[in-house]
């Protein structure tokens, strides 16, 4: 298995769909990555030659914010927006949806395992 | 949508004027505004704006980390402290 970026690519996956195992690599870019190296898009990992393989990591490596990199970075946008105490630092703070979505039901993404409050109201059955 | 770059950022003109008197002056006093919608812009930075957030203001001192923000996001409106304790005594509850 080729290792780009510190991640093992998957050699029996077509090259479009074996890239986007990196992070930060999606299907478009991928796309962009194989084009720019002249690798088809259907080309297993495998199949691509020394030179191909080397074009491919050093497109990744250098010319993108991938992995590590992208996690900090990420991390990074988000300690900014809590350091300032906007509306948006604290839906962060409180781990609670950012973008206006609703809270009383679903949001289970950000709020984790729902937490059985004892002695709660529920809807009366017939 | 975002808005069209060639409106430049929205600040109102009222607010924006007590900010240039202020930067003209070189002198730091607290803007009261109404104006929670404006963007933050470089000149306000350093300059402490109170901003209403429907009943009271908030003081609000402006980094230059803030800059592109508008100001309503740093004065929240509604008052949430957590949920009420239940009224109802576990022993009452499964009567």
């Amino acid at each position: 298995m080729p290792r780009i970026a510190g991640v093992d690519v998957p050699e029996h996956k077509r090259g479009e769909i074996a890239l986007t195992e990196i992070f930060g690599v999606g299907r478009s870019r991928a796309q962009e990555i194989l084009e720019r190296a002249d690798v088809d898009k259907n080309d297993e990992p495998r199949k691509w030659s020394d030179t191909e393989t080397r074009e491919v990591r050093r497109l990744v490596e250098e010319e993108y914010v991938v992995e590590g990199q992208l996690r900090t970075e990420v991390q990074m946008n988000i300690k900014r927006l809590k350091d300032i105490g906007c509306y948006r630092g604290q839906r962060h703070r409180k781990g609670l949806p950012v973008r206006g979505q609703r809270t009383q039901t679903n949001a289970r993404t950000r709020k984790g395992k729902r937490k059985t409050v004892a002695g709660k109201k529920t809807a009366p059955r017939k | 949508m975002p808005r069209s770059l060639r409106k430049g950022p929205y600040v109102y003109y009222k607010l924006q004027r007590k900010v240039d008197d202020l930067n003209e002056s070189n002198s730091k006093k607290v803007v009261k505004t109404w104006s929670r919608d404006s963007i933050i812009t470089p000149d306000f930075v350093g300059h402490t704006f109170a901003v209403h957030n429907g009943r009271q203001f908030i003081p609000v001192y402006v980094s230059e980390n803030m800059v592109g923000h508008k100001l309503g996001e740093f004065a929240p409106t509604r008052t949430f402290s957590g949920h009420a304790k239940s009224k109802v005594d576990k022993r009452t509850r499964r009567a």
